[in-house]
């Protein structure tokens, strides 16, 4: 995919998220994830049903990064297993972290394999994917 | 102004970050290396030469910030890491001792963390309690606000002299001697404002005040804690080590040293003391008359810039320091600081570690621009050319 289209997309999951506003329901996990900075901000909500990520929610205020990333894992981690989510998690930080990874498990994730290129960039696409981390090893 | 004396800006850097941190002149530079090139040694320990001249400077410095600041008494400035420890070592060495369940503390919701965090803390263990004073609709602090909050149970308002978030100027001197009329403990924040304003603690009434040298054009890692003698004889030591005792023995008695170093425990960060030395030499030179009014006229020039673009809402236009805020359209704050950083651009984007404020404003992200001494129009006329292609923002994305 070239740059043009992965912005595209990006710049899309930004302006008309997926799966953003978290419900009043307390079969959801809630996590918050903020970095360093002060800047970035969002809330991060799971349901999960029979060790299947049945839902996944984000709230918050951050940037275009931060943002389309959670739209885009959302959509990514939903109806995987907790296993699947864990080994995708991992590639993806491990992509982010321009480590060996195995794109074929990251699906559209693979939109930020260029991440890297702007090192201030990693911390905002790695923040979501910290709060369902964070999740999923507080029910193991 | 004086930009040819700092090597940072050859590369064609615009530095608008003042309020995080600042540059280093040469002069700060050349001071920590002759220490380590020339006459490296402990203080206050040998009879030999450089350590003498590590006395002679470290013990200079200390007479600079006296000076500075003009406080009166020499062990009256005990050097820290900063701003930080200053604050910790005032709340939790000082007040936890002085504060009881019933009395008030003043604060204001503008004040950064580190005027903010120990005091939360303490009045947890004590039970005191915090008070924050009404801002005004530009979010400044009046002498009437803070007027209207004392009670007879408020022992000390902990205020900054200039907020890193709004840069509004606080009226210390008002509140100074309204604190000596109360019989009121003022403990200053002087972390923004000393590389920027004249401090006279003398004239303000300052029970205590904290600062570091890294945002007055000194190194990271230093900063002192300023108190008033009687005030700083009742601290108790969070350190205990080398170079603050006199005397010990295995029976566990032991008899400390009198201030200043009693309160500086361990080898201090000597070459911190001696550039931070060398930066008062440098602000000293100019003049904080000067820097200041070059500042204010920077800030009048950022601001005519601006309102010839649109999209650019200003939360600040009217505080007295070189600090604006500012958000870009529909843009998120950080989204704007990583374009502008193509452009070797430098500003700070979020909340800016004065988390409160944001339940008084209700704008929780900013971009702020922080000028400062070094800064010129030019590079102002670089930044509202580069925000003036908004729609290019977000084109960094990827």
């Amino acid at each position: 995919m070239d740059s043009k289209k992965k912005r595209e997309l990006i710049l899309d999951n930004y302006q008309n998220p997926s799966n953003r506003g978290i419900p009043e329901d307390d079969s959801y996990k809630r996590q918050n994830s903020r970095n360093e900075s002060c800047v970035d901000n969002i809330d991060v909500a799971v349901k999960i049903d029979n060790g299947i990520l049945e839902d996944i929610k984000f709230d918050g205020e951050a940037c275009a990064i931060c943002t389309s990333t959670a739209s885009v894992m959302s959509k990514e981690l939903k109806g995987k297993n907790i296993e699947e989510a864990e080994i995708m998690i991992d590639n993806f930080e491990r992509m982010i972290n321009e480590m060996p990874y195995d794109e074929d498990l990251l699906g559209e994730l693979n939109i930020y394999n260029e991440i890297y290129k702007q090192p201030s960039r990693k911390k905002c696409a790695l923040l979501p994917i910290k709060a369902v981390k964070r999740i999923l090893e507080s029910i193991e | 102004m004086n930009r040819e004396d700092f090597e940072i800006f050859k590369s064609g850097l615009i530095y608008l970050d003042n309020a995080a941190t600042t540059m280093k002149p040469n002069s700060v530079i050349n001071a920590i290396v002759d220490y380590y090139t020339k006459y490296t040694a402990n203080a206050h320990r040998g009879d030999y030469d450089n350590s003498l001249k590590v006395d002679q400077e470290y013990e200079g410095a200390r007479e600079k910030v006296r000076k500075f600041i003009n406080a009166k008494r020499l062990e009256e400035i005990i050097f820290t890491k900063g701003s930080t420890e200053a604050f910790n070592m005032i709340i939790f060495g000082f007040m936890s001792n002085f504060l009881t369940k019933n009395d008030e503390v003043l604060l204001t919701k503008g004040e950064h963390a580190s005027n903010i965090l120990p005091w939360i803390n303490l009045s947890k263990k004590i039970g005191f309690t915090i008070k924050y004073a009404d801002l005004t609709e530009d979010y400044e602090v009046t002498v009437e606000n803070i007027e209207k909050e004392i009670t007879n149970k408020t022992k000390v308002i902990a205020i900054a002299h200039i907020t890193n978030t709004i840069g509004d100027v606080r009226p210390v001197e008002e509140i100074g001697k309204l604190c000596e009329r109360k019989k009121i403990l003022f403990v200053l924040d002087a972390t923004q404002s000393i590389g920027h304003l004249k401090i006279d603690v003398e004239k303000y009434n300052i029970s205590f005040m904290g600062i570091s040298a890294h945002k007055m054009l000194g190194p990271t890692g230093v900063g002192v804690l300023y108190g008033k003698k009687e005030l700083l004889e009742k601290i108790v030591p969070m350190e205990y080590g080398g170079g603050m005792n006199e005397t010990f023995s295995s029976n566990g008695e032991y008899t400390l040293k009198a201030l200043p170093a009693r309160l500086e425990a361990g080898t201090r960060n000597i070459a911190g003391v001696i550039g931070m030395g060398a930066a008062i030499d440098y602000l000293d030179k100019i003049g904080m008359d000067k820097i200041h009014k070059y500042e204010i006229e920077l800030k009048k020039y950022l601001i005519e810039k601006l309102s010839t673009i649109p999209n650019i809402n200003i939360y600040n236009k009217n505080t007295k320091s070189g600090v604006l805020l500012f958000n870009v359209g529909k843009y998120f704050s950080q989204d704007v600081a990583i374009y502008l950083n193509q452009f070797k651009i430098c500003i700070r984007a979020g909340n800016h570690c004065a988390k409160m404020l944001q339940e008084v404003i209700c704008v929780s992200n900013t971009c702020r621009v922080s000028l400062y001494l070094y800064n010129t129009k030019e590079e102002i006329d670089r930044l509202v050319e580069a925000l003036k292609d908004q729609d290019k923002i977000l084109d960094t994305v990827v």
